[in-house]
């Protein structure tokens, strides 16, 4: 009898889930679904929950790769190369500071740990239009650098690397010392690639933030050939717009390498998503 | 021809008495933690206090002046407390619903008894991965006006009249919020879950001995311990709640009916951005950071967070 009622509330509580996973995921569907329906249909009525399933094409995709997705390819050109950029530039400095962080004892280290902790409190809105006033003043308004920029040291991802490094077995700094490694070559050679998995981590947090990135690059960037790919689709759904068509496709287009990473290397996306965790 | 010999041999002397100096163990830390402390001059500290003397300044293209005070007294119009007022209310329904929702879910997904726990842990997170912009655009589109968009015509289902969801000041609010919490409700829920893996079994064991319900070990003994992760996704919600900027501007792109949709970081937007009028934004700023300042303290003294104990 009790076996049988754990089991009974096992299923409810499964079907219960299965409920709440159908609900979240629904918006996601819905955007699949909308990306192979007439997009015209879309802007004007909203995606209609009966549709005849014979009736979906795939000629929004069609679109996006012929001539007219063309401005949509270099956002996402813009996307990859800010992207990769910053998690090239972000990992290098912010692994650094945190490494020394973690394994150094030297003055002001305390202090310097105490500022990584304040500024990562500091909401970046405050520093926004003396930052922009920053960009128009060094003529970098409209460059790759100036969208990445605010992002290249990131307090939470050195907050993170030194939290990961006082993992590590100081022991090995010392041996290598003995070995004749300078302190640089401790740190790329030796320590850096125990730090693997939190590479890992912050590549997805970095990358992820910057794809995801909007009001800065809203600021920043001027021209359309300059647009990463949120501030590109947000100017396509203004009333009057008629590229519909890239909005639905290319939002899909947008998230479906995100999903496929993600599905790949779950636990560094988990990692790297919950960094304020490691502290609570 | 000597002569230079000893200048180059003396610079190479002097390059290696250099690298020898940053290698030692006294100096190179600070070469590791000198981008840091770069950027926390350039891109921080500079902003910062340039923030503040902005916001006493009327700052023309090629011409500021101080103003004293004024930037702030025109703050104090009923504008910007809509605009308060919207963040606020929207932080209030965020905080509520990001915090309850994922508490619940993520004692259910760490029981023993609920089957597929990584396949539904993933598909609440997969959210989490779109951006403001995209998530919107799909939001949009489900909560469309017409008659035949798709919750409408759930609506329809059970007898209701369509709504005119971005048009209202409720529905408005809901959308926003909905957005939100549709996409963070996954990442809370591996912050509880992360919490409730501290949860020592003994102390389960221990209730359950006393003859403790389901009801009274979850109010008992697993919210005491997710105390502390409670209090870190309460303050996150908090602060993000202020910045919101993005959930607004995808709805409404900034001009809402009624400014039903205006938010504080999108007056500062208005203002100081497309009105080109920085002096007066950079003051909003220094506003909106005081205020997140004073509710985080507020909101960490309500859940003791400064007693000793913790």
């Amino acid at each position: 009898m009790g076996k049988n009622n754990k089991k009974w509330v096992s299923i409810l509580l499964t079907a219960l889930f299965a409920v709440i996973t159908v609900i979240a995921l629904t918006p996601v569907v819905s955007l699949i679904v909308a990306s192979m329906r007439p997009s015209s249909e879309l802007m004007r009525q909203g995606l209609s929950f009966f549709f005849d399933p014979a009736t979906l094409d795939l000629g929004n995709y069609l679109a996006v790769f012929s001539e007219e997705g063309a401005s949509y390819w270099q956002w996402y050109m813009n996307s990859l190369i800010v992207s990769g950029g910053l998690i090239v530039l972000s990992l290098f400095f912010s692994s650094m500071v945190g490494y020394a962080l973690a394994m150094y004892n030297f003055k002001g280290s305390r202090v310097i740990f105490l500022l990584v902790l304040f500024v990562l409190m500091v909401p970046f809105e405050i520093l926004m239009l003396p930052l922009y006033q920053m960009m128009i003043g060094l003529s970098l308004v409209d460059t790759y650098f100036a969208v990445m920029l605010p992002l290249i040291v990131a307090p939470v991802a050195v907050f993170f690397f030194r939290q990961y490094c006082l993992g590590l077995p100081k022991e090995l700094m010392e041996s290598a010392r003995i070995d004749g490694c300078t302190e640089y070559g401790i740190f790329f050679k030796i320590m850096a690639p125990l730090m693997g998995p939190s590479f890992a981590a912050m590549a997805i947090l970095q990358g992820l933030t910057s794809w995801n990135n909007f009001l800065w690059p809203l600021l920043v960037l001027r021209s359309n050939e300059m647009f990463t790919l949120p501030v590109g689709l947000a100017t396509l759904l203004t009333p009057y717009g008629n590229n519909y068509e890239l909005l639905f496709s290319g939002s899909v287009l947008t998230i479906v390498p995100i999903v496929i990473l993600f599905l790949f290397f779950q636990r560094f996306f988990i990692s790297g998503l919950t960094v304020g965790g490691v502290k609570g | 021809m000597e002569r230079s010999e000893t200048m180059a041999n003396k610079k190479t002397f002097s390059l290696k008495g250099i690298l020898h100096f940053l290698n030692s163990r006294k100096v190179a830390p600070y070469v590791f933690v000198s981008p840091f402390i770069v950027s926390f001059l350039v891109l921080y500290l500079y902003p910062m206090i340039q923030a503040i003397v902005m916001s006493f300044q009327q700052v023309l293209p090629g011409q500021t002046t101080f103003i004293g005070t004024h930037n702030y007294q025109r703050i104090l119009n009923p504008t910007f407390f809509q605009a308060l007022g919207n963040t606020a209310t929207y932080v209030f329904f965020t905080v509520i619903i990001l915090v309850m929702i994922p508490i619940v879910l993520s004692v259910f997904l760490n029981s023993k008894s609920l089957y597929f726990k990584n396949f539904f842990r993933a598909s609440l997170f997969i959210p989490a991965l779109t951006s403001v912009i995209v998530a919107g655009i799909i939001f949009r589109m489900m909560f469309g006006e017409s008659e035949n968009s798709f919750v409408n015509e759930l609506l329809g289902l059970v007898g209701m009249e369509p709504v005119q969801w971005r048009y209202g000041a409720g529905t408005g609010m809901f959308l926003m919020v909905l957005l939100a919490s549709w996409r963070w409700i996954g990442v809370n829920i591996l912050y509880f879950l992360a919490g409730l893996q501290n949860v020592s079994e003994e102390l389960y064991e221990a209730a359950d001995i006393d003859g403790a319900s389901a009801w009274q070990k979850f109010l008992f003994v697993t919210m005491p311990a997710l105390k502390p992760v409670i209090i870190f996704v309460a303050t996150i919600t908090i602060i993000n709640g202020f910045r919101m900027f993005e959930e607004s501007f995808v709805f409404w792109e900034n001009s809402s009916p009624g400014n039903i949709g205006l938010t504080i970081v999108g007056y500062i937007y208005r203002e100081g951005i497309q009105q080109n009028d920085m002096g007066f934004g950079a003051a909003i700023g220094v506003v909106l950071m005081l205020i997140i300042f004073v509710v985080s303290m507020l909101q960490l003294k309500f859940f003791g967070a400064f007693k000793k104990e913790d």
